[in-house]
């Protein structure tokens, strides 16, 4: 009894502790980006281009850039994802084919995104011709984050309870009819948890953009899907390494990087607040 | 008493993968009248209600043999439409099973599907619906809310409402009452006995006495083997199986 309740301690202590640390290493990269960036803020700094060789001025086409390139990869993959997990879980023989498709995913999610990268380039850039742009880019981290929609949407799909398709068939509605009335609806909540997962990783990688949309500078916004962007990752790097005035942009690195922090967690905070809200609707 | 069959099952035997679940199960059921089935846990009282709206046909693995006939027609033919089947044989499952949706949705969701979206008639339908399962009252206030705040009852009757929205011929019912309180179970034979007038209904029970109620002509199972099926009077005042016998009496099972 005593040397349980000693375990448990033990256990519990290091459970708190890891945690803990957890949460103070996050909460000293907000507050040492938030010491560092807040002064670069200002809405001069959100709404205009870099000036100066990139030392002065703002982020506004790259803040735009990046919200074009995450949007674009949403529309592409959250679509194709769904439609991919309901043909897995609904539709397909459930069998060596599925468990094969599925373990592919699994290890596509696995990759390192610089790959993705090296492929958006091979196959969006040159093959389909598209030219570093919008449409290459988004593509390109559409498929990056394709693994994570498909899974996150399967597990939701696969946690609808069967008695759910059985009334519904029971009532003489077709199959397509059943996925899509119900049991799409109370699966929506954890399918965008995996699409929050999804835009913030697509908001903020670097290696996929590089060769496939971003560059290194334009004040100009842009005009299509086949234009070149400034996307924020990716300025951020600029200023990091390429900048000839390093030390001048220090404030203006912290503050791109604060913002697109903040662009992240505001995006996955309007998705969390749509899934509680879907949750307390469709409850069972 | 003109007697008109309105299923026939002939020969059936029925497989969960290499386990027979029914063992040449033959049965008449008559139009207009209450079928019960009884039987010790397992026999087969579901899969044989199940294969009559060919719900098991979700199950991988299971196989049939034997006819089933609806109305003259094979079921299990090649050329069956069984969206249209279970259109025309509605269920009502054991444990209720309401979407999280409306009030209103859960009946209309079988109209809905079938095609019908004028508004007026969505309505007429559902009020009609919910009126003959006994629950209009009760609900007609509140149409809007989600079907999961009602009680355990309620839910079963809106789900008997949802199957009576897409108009059957046939209602399967499997231990509707199993869950619920005397009150709400004497309201659900009650109802029972009503829609009778209009649909051919077979039902799944475990209560003897409710069999004895409600049913015009009982089945017993047992193991998978229909034992013995006949008038539900005839059944509990003198059955001709010893193994019928016991079982109504309590003496196992
Ligand atoms: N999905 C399934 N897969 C495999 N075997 C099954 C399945 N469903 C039922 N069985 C088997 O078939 C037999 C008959 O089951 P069934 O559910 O028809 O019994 P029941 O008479 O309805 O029992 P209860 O009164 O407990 O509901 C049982 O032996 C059961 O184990
Ligand atoms: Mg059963």
């Amino acid at each position: 009894m005593k040397r349980q309740q000693i375990y448990q301690q033990v256990a519990f202590g290091g459970l708190r502790l890891s945690t803990l640390t957890i949460i103070s290493v996050l909460g000293l990269i907000i507050w040492f980006l938030g010491k560092e960036g807040v002064s670069a803020l200002s809405w001069e700094f959100l709404t205009q281009a870099p000036r100066n060789g990139m030392t002065e001025g703002g982020i506004f086409p790259a803040l735009v850039g990046t919200l074009c390139l995450t949007l674009g990869a949403i529309i592409f993959a959250l679509p194709l994802g769904v439609f991919a997990a309901i043909y897995l879980t609904e539709y397909a023989k459930q069998g060596r084919l599925v468990r094969i498709i599925r373990l592919g995913i699994n290890n596509l999610a696995g990759v390192p995104s610089v790959v993705f990268g090296l492929f958006g380039l091979a196959m969006f850039v040159e093959y389909l011709n598209f030219g570093p742009s919008i449409l290459a880019g988004s593509l390109t981290l559409g498929i990056l984050i394709l693994p994570t929609i498909i899974r996150a949407s399967e597990e939701a799909l696969l946690a609808i309870p069967q008695t759910f398709r059985e009334a519904s068939l029971a009532l003489g509605a077709s199959k397509w009819h059943t996925i899509y009335k119900a049991v799409l609806p109370p699966a929506i909540p954890g399918i965008l948890t995996g699409t929050i997962l999804g835009i913030g990783r697509a908001a903020g990688e670097t290696a996929p953009i590089i060769f496939t949309a971003a560059c290194f500078y334009t004040a100009r916004l842009p005009h299509s899907i086949f234009d070149q962007v400034m996307a924020l990752p990716f300025h951020l790097y600029v200023l990091a390494t390429e900048g000839t005035h390093f030390e001048k942009t220090l404030p203006l690195q912290y503050g791109t990087a604060l913002v697109l922090l903040g662009l992240v967690l505001g995006i996955n905070l309007i998705a969390v607040i749509i899934r509680t809200r879907l949750r307390r609707k469709i409850r069972w | 008493m003109a007697n008109n069959t309105k299923i026939m099952v002939e020969n059936l035997i029925f497989y969960y993968g290499n386990d027979k679940a029914l063992e040449d199960v033959s049965m008449l059921i008559q139009e207009n009248k209450i079928t019960a089935l009884i039987g010790p846990s397992g026999c087969g009282k579901s899969t044989f209600l199940r294969v009559l709206n060919r719900m098991n046909d979700l199950i991988p693995g299971t196989k049939l043999k034997g006819k089933v006939l609806i109305d003259g027609y094979d079921i299990y033919s090649n050329t069956t439409d069984v969206v249209e089947l279970r259109k025309k044989v509605g269920m009502v499952f054991q444990k209720s099973n309401p979407f999280p949706k409306s009030i209103f949705d859960n009946v209309a969701y079988g109209p809905r599907a079938h095609g019908i979206r004028d508004k007026a008639r969505l309505t007429n339908i559902v009020e009609e619906s919910l009126e003959k399962a006994a629950i209009w009252d009760e609900v007609k206030d509140k149409l809007k809310q989600s079907a999961m705040e009602l009680s355990g009852g309620q839910q079963q009757r809106l789900c008997i409402a949802r199957a009576l929205a897409i108009n059957p011929e046939i209602i399967l019912m499997d231990e509707p009452a199993s869950a619920l309180d005397p009150i709400s179970t004497a309201k659900i034979e009650e109802l029972i006995r009503v829609l009778k007038e209009k649909y051919t209904i077979v039902i799944v029970t475990h209560n003897m006495q409710q069999a004895a109620r409600v049913s015009d002509y009982t089945g017993f199972f047992l193991l998978g083997e229909l034992i013995e099926f006949s008038d539900t009077n005839k059944i509990f005042t003198s059955p001709q199986d010893s193994r019928t016998e016991d079982y109504i009496t309590g003496r196992f099972g």
